[in-house]
């Protein structure tokens, strides 16, 4: 099963262990992720916001290149939710709209590009794991079942809303990824915040508002005693892990709740090196929670990272032109 | 002579949100005034006004008022509303649409979300220069400009980020970023309104 793949900005840093992960279980298991060559950021949240024709000309030219790169069926595969949203909307609306189309295809061709919309199918990366893989074919596979380890699937918000032309699950009660959570032999949690927003970027809009939202996510997990909540969104897992401690503080809570990917799961249930998937980049530590199932992380291997030796903080550089 | 209702006039309000809201039908004629995009929404108790008394507000012309608001500013884009809505309405987009214009007009500087815009501004700059985001430039700029105490408080998850190589110093740069920036140029040029 050839794909084209979008990895979009966070994987490329701030989700490295998704990235790292999900390169990791495809393979073994099949499939092939071929990057599209060149792409651009798909302006997030923040594009949208600001000036609409440029925003749905930045995804579109990402579409176009998807489009013209030969060998991955026209299916283009996102990881991160807030990518697979804006690819998806910018297609269905330029189907939608011949006007939009119109002069979304005047600003490509400025570049030399042309996007047909309809011409690229936009699949979510769990999409493909639980409709194109399938359960039974991943279960043949699993050589060190999760058995034991209580995990809340987290879906988040834009992976399932809006609906656009289809959605693969259920947009307020989803059931795929749990399916998946069992199918690697985790005891499920009943998690009613499920398909609940995390807050998107609103920790920097507003720290105290987006606390909140995090906190219910929490506070409800820990309810029903997770060892684990699993993500499919780069921006889920930053703002459940990263703002985890901030959380602790202003709710004077204590919870501990490590976040990772489902592609952690799964490669974890193929038996895979902890560390070749990415385990251990996490701020809230995972090993409690993993030695529940046996798996062991060395503490220098999870802190072996290249150290300069120096504390002083990190400061933004720019690129040396050429 | 009889004014008809063919001839030119000045656009009203609404009119103005729906034509700048693109991709389609935005179905906010239809807005029953039920309240389930209010009670679905997950800062709604921290807006000003609930999505449905915006949408009345922008009905009724209101339209300094709606800009204002810092309710499109808190929507965080989970989209209950919309999946919920009886009446379809796309109220995200209605959302992104209202910010756009409080930008344009500047009203949004009145609003207790008077800094989000500047994210969003600061994002695309990354965006626009590089082809990719930069969480880092992103942080620092946005933060020393606005919150210059933040950025201490911000300093142990910045150098957490750092240490757990989850954040890059510089910014990735794309091979075609002129091409990119022909394209978002000339987008710019055709856009207008929107």
């Amino acid at each position: 099963m050839k794909y084209g793949y979008y990895p979009g900005c966070s994987l490329e840093r701030n989700a490295s262990a998704y990235h790292k992960s999900t390169m990791a279980v495809a393979g073994p298991l099949g499939l092939e992720l071929q990057e599209i060559d060149d792409w651009n950021c798909c302006g997030a949240t923040e594009y949208f916001a600001v000036d609409a024709l440029p925003a749905y000309a930045l995804v579109a030219r990402n579409l176009a290149l998807a489009a013209e790169q030969p060998g991955n069926g026209h299916q283009v595969v996102a990881p991160c939710s807030a990518c697979y949203l804006n690819l998806r909307k910018v297609d269905h609306y330029m189907g939608n709209s011949p006007e939009l189309a119109s002069q979304v295809n005047t600003a490509l061709a400025a570049g030399g590009l042309h996007y047909s919309p309809g011409t690229v199918k936009v699949r979510h990366l769990l999409d493909v794991f639980v409709n194109d893989l399938g359960y039974e074919r991943l279960a043949e596979k699993i050589t060190k079942p999760l058995t034991g380890l209580r995990v809340a699937p987290y879906y988040g918000c834009v992976m399932l809303r809006p609906v656009l032309d289809g959605t693969f699950d259920n947009p307020e009660y989803p059931n795929t990824m749990d399916t998946l959570m069992a199918t690697l032999g985790a005891e499920v949690v009943d998690f009613p915040l499920k398909a609940h927003c995390c807050g998107g970027h609103m920790t920097q809009i507003s720290e105290n508002v987006a606390l909140e939202l995090i906190y219910r996510l929490l506070k409800n997990a820990s309810e029903y005693d997770a060892d684990v909540i699993v993500t499919l969104c780069p921006m889920c897992q930053l703002n459940l892990d990263a703002y985890q401690d901030s959380v602790n503080k202003y709710f004077k809570s204590d919870f501990k709740i490590p976040i990772l990917y489902f592609t952690q799961m799964i490669g974890l249930a193929l038996g895979m090196d902890p560390i070749d998937l990415g385990i251990g980049k996490e701020f809230v530590d995972a090993r409690p929670a993993l030695a529940k199932i046996g798996v062991e992380i060395p503490v220098e291997e999870a802190a072996k990272k290249k150290k300069t030796g120096k504390e002083e903080l990190p400061m933004p550089r720019m690129p040396v032109e050429g | 002579m009889v004014v008809t209702a063919t001839q030119e006039r000045t656009p009203t309000f609404f009119e103005e949100v729906v034509s700048a809201t693109p991709g389609g039908k935005t179905n906010l004629e239809l807005c029953l005034q039920c309240g389930t995009c209010g009670g679905s929404c997950p800062s709604g108790q921290d807006m000003e006004h609930t999505p449905r008394a915006l949408f009345a507000m922008i009905t009724a012309g209101m339209k300094q008022q709606v800009l204002s608001s810092n309710t499109p500013w808190y929507c965080v884009s989970c989209y209950y509303c919309t999946v919920r809505c009886p009446q379809e309405i796309h109220i995200t987009d209605l959302m992104y649409t209202l910010k756009r214009m409080a930008i344009k007009h500047g009203y949004y500087r009145q609003s207790t979300a008077a800094d989000a815009p500047d994210f969003s501004q600061t994002f695309i700059g990354y965006v626009e220069n590089y082809g990719r985001s930069f969480e880092l430039g992103l942080a620092t700029r946005y933060h020393l400009s606005h919150h210059p105490l933040d950025v201490v408080k911000m300093a142990p998850m910045g150098l957490g980020m750092w240490r757990k190589g989850r954040m890059d110093l510089t910014p990735k740069k794309i091979k075609s970023i002129q091409q990119l920036r022909a394209i978002l140029e000339k987008a710019r040029e055709l856009g207008g309104e929107a």
